[in-house]
C-alpha cells in the first residue's frame, strides 16, 4: 500500500553549517528496516528537487532506529544570509514526512 | 543511588522566561542550566559593548536573577549559564548589584573568560592559523577587517573548576550547550579528562536537555498526542555516577517524555552520528541506548566516547551586506495571481529605478501557497482565498535596500485590489552579520583561560 511516510516514522530537522539536517525516525525496527532500503538519499535529493540544491547525504542510527540526512544547500545561504522564511530548514522534517513509499498492510497496524 | 538533577530552563534567548522559575518551584532540581547565545548573537553583544563598554551580556538573564535569586539561594540550586556573552564580569557586577538590592549575601558568582577572540585574531592569522572556514575550506585573513566577532567554544572544564571554586552561578561566554550539564557532572562525580564513555555520556544528557522543551513534547511529530503542550515542563536529567540517566520532567507540567520524544531530539542537528566533536569528548551517538522507565520517564545508557579533538571550534562572525524583507495580504478572488502580479510590479519599479537585483539576491514568497516546502507541499492556485506576499532583498549597498523597502506600501494603491496588511513601516536594510565556523589548536585557547570566583 502507498502511503505517507509520517504513517511508520516521526522527524524532526534545523540547521547544521550550511546545510539542513533532517532525522528520521521510525515507530518499529520493521518500519527501520524499510525506511533503510527505501528512503535513499537520492529518493530524498529528488523529493526536495525545489528545495535542495546540493547533495545529499545519509546517516544511520540504528540503535534510535533512525536515518539522518544532510541537506547540502537547501537552506538559500543559510543561517542570517538566507532570505528565505524557513532559513533554518525547521520545516524540512516535516516535508520528509509527506514522501510516500509502498508499506506492506501488516506495517500499518 | 545518587543522582544529580540537572534542569534546562532556556533553550534559546528568546525562550519562556517564567520557564526557569516554574522549574526552581516545581520540584527539587541541583542545577539549572540556561542557553541564551545563538551563533551571531555574540556579533550583536559586541555592538553593544563597542557603544558602552558595562554592556555585552544577556540582559534578560537580570530580569531572572531579580525574580528568582532570593528562591535560589534558599534551595542551593546552582546555575550555569552562558549569559556572560561578552562580558561576564560586568554581568557579574550587575548581578551582584540586585543581590545587595533584595538583602543577599555570601552569594558565590564564577566567571569564566578565554572565549573572546576578537582582539587576538590579527596575531593568530600573523602565526599562521588560516582559521579557515569549516563548509567552505577559505581562510580568513582577507576578512579580518569585517569580522564583528570571534569566540572558542570552551568546554566542561572551567565550568566545573568553577563549581568547585564554590559559584553557585557560573557565567560563561561562549561555551558548548552540552557543556552546560557536562560541567555539573565532571564538579560532582569527578570524572577524570580521559574517562570518555561518561564524558560522553554527560554530552548526551546536554544535548538532550539543551533545547528545552523540544525532548519534553514540543516540535514533537505526533502533537495531537502532546497533553496540555500550553503548560509544557522543561528537562530534568536525572544523572548516576557511572552516566546513566533517566530524562523526566516535574510531576504536574503538560508535555510528554516518551522514547520517542528524546529520540526525535537525538536526531536535532545531528551531523554524522558516531562522531559529535565537543571541546571534551567525541561521543558516539550510535551507542546510546533508550528505554520506557515509567510515566514521562526515559533510561538513557551504554553511551561511548573517543579522545577529544586538538582543535576547538570558533565562532567568528562578519558583515556581509544588508538585506530586507517585506510583505502584504493579498485576499480575494485570483489572490494567487494578483500575489504573482504585484511581485513582477515591484521588480519592474525598481529596474524603472534603475536598481536590478539578480535572481540569487532576491527572493518571492506566497505564503499560505505552498512556499516554504516548494514541490512537496503545494496548493491548487484556485481554491486559495488569501496568501501572503513575502518579497526580500540582498546586497552589497545599503541604499539600493533601502529603496527597495520604498516599493512596498505603494503596492496597496497602485497595485490589484485585495492587497492589505501592510503595517510597521517601510522595511529597512538590516546589515547580514554572517557565521565563519573555523577550528583552532587547543592549547592557543586553553593557556589563556581564566576563571574567577567572587563573592558579594
Amino acid at each position: 500500500m502507498r502511503v505517507k511516510l509520517a504513517r511508520i516514522a516521526h522527524a524532526r530537522s534545523g540547521d547544521k553549517g550550511d546545510a539542513s539536517n533532517v532525522g528520521l525516525v521510525a515507530t518499529s525496527p520493521e518500519a527501520y528496516e524499510l525506511l533503510r532500503r527505501e528512503v535513499t538519499p537520492e529518493r530524498v535529493r529528488a523529493h526536495f528537487a525545489e528545495v535542495c540544491r546540493g547533495e545529499v547525504e545519509r546517516f544511520e542510527v540504528p540503535n534510535l532506529l533512525a536515518l539522518n540526512f544532510l541537506l547540502h544547500d537547501a537552506l538559500g545561504g543559510g543561517g542570517t544570509a538566507s532570505l528565505l522564511t524557513d532559513a533554518q530548514g525547521k520545516t524540512h522534517g516535516q516535508g520528509l514526512l509527506e514522501m510516500e513509499i509502498e508499506v506492506p498492510e501488516e506495517l500499518l497496524g | 543511588m545518587r543522582t544529580v538533577r540537572i534542569a534546562n530552563g532556556q533553550g534559546f534567548w528568546g525562550d519562556n522566561v517564567d520557564e526557569p522559575l516554574r522549574l526552581l518551584e516545581g520540584g527539587p532540581i541541583d542545577y539549572l542550566g540556561m542557553d541564551y547565545l545563538a551563533e551571531v548573537t555574540l556579533s550583536i553583544m559586541m555592538r553593544q559593548k563597542l557603544k558602552n563598554p558595562a554592556a555585552g551580556y544577556a540582559t534578560d538573564f537580570l530580569d531572572f536573577a531579580r525574580r528568582a535569586l532570593p528562591l535560589l539561594v534558599a534551595k542551593g540550586v546552582k546555575v550555569v549559564t552562558n549569559a556572560g556573552g561578552l562580558n561576564p564580569r560586568a554581568c557579574r557586577e550587575r548581578v551582584f548589584e540586585i543581590a545587595r538590592s533584595l538583602g543577599l549575601s555570601g552569594l558565590k558568582v564564577g566567571v569564566v573568560e578565554g572565549d573572546d577572540l576578537l582582539a587576538r585574531l590579527p596575531a593568530l592569522v600573523a602565526a599562521g592559523h588560516e582559521l579557515k572556514n569549516m563548509d567552505s575550506g577559505a581562510p580568513l585573513a582577507p576578512l579580518l577587517d569585517r569580522v564583528t566577532s570571534a569566540n572558542a567554544y570552551l568546554g566542561a572544564r572551567p565550568v566545573a573548576e568553577a563549581l568547585a571554586g564554590g559559584a553557585q552561578i557560573v557565567l560563561c561566554g561562549r561555551v558548548t550547550d552540552t557543556a552546560l550539564a557536562l560541567g555539573p557532572l565532571v564538579h560532582e562525580f569527578g570524572w577524570a579528562a580521559d574517562d570518555w564513555d561518561r564524558l560522553a555520556a554527560g554530552t548526551v544528557a546536554g544535548h538532550i536537555l539543551e533545547c528545552g522543551a523540544q525532548s519534553t513534547g514540543g516540535n514533537f511529530t505526533r502533537f495531537w498526542e502532546v497533553p496540555d503542550l500550553w503548560n509544557v515542563g522543561y528537562p530534568i536529567a536525572e544523572v548516576a555516577a557511572d552516566g546513566s540517566f533517566t530524562v523526566t520532567k516535574h510531576p504536574g507540567t503538560g508535555g510528554l517524555v516518551t522514547v520517542d520524544t528524546v529520540a526525535e531530539q537525538l536526531v536535532y542537528e545531528m551531523g554524522d552520528p558516531t562522531t559529535y566533536i565537543t571541546p571534551d569528548v567525541v561521543a558516539d551517538f550510535t551507542t546510546i541506548r533508550l528505554a520506557p522507565a515509567g510515566a514521562d520517564r526515559v533510561a538513557v545508557a551504554g553511551v561511548r566516547g573517543r579522545p577529544q579533538t586538538p582543535f576547538l571550534k570558533v565562532s567568528a562572525s562578519y558583515l556581509d551586506g544588508y538585506k530586507a524583507a517585506g510583505q502584504v495580504t493579498v485576499s480575494g478572488p485570483r489572490a494567487v495571481e494578483k500575489a504573482r502580479l504585484a511581485a513582477e510590479i515591484v521588480w519592474k519599479r525598481l529596474e524603472r529605478a534603475g536598481i536590478r537585483f539578480p535572481e540569487s539576491a532576491r527572493q518571492v514568497e506566497l505564503l499560505g501557497a505552498g512556499a516554504v516546502l516548494p514541490g512537496i507541499l503545494t496548493a491548487d492556485a484556485a481554491e486559495v482565498p488569501e496568501v501572503v506576499l513575502r518579497l526580500a532583498v540582498r546586497d552589497g549597498d545599503r541604499a539600493r535596500v533601502d529603496r527597495f523597502g520604498k516599493e512596498i506600501a505603494p503596492l496597496v494603491t497602485a497595485g490589484p485590489p485585495g492587497v492589505t496588511g501592510f503595517a510597521g513601516g517601510r522595511p529597512k536594510a538590516q546589515e547580514v552579520v554572517a557565521y565563519w565556523p573555523a577550528l583552532l589548536a587547543r592549547e592557543e585557547v586553553e593557556s589563556q583561560l581564566t576563571v574567577s570566583v567572587e563573592e558579594v
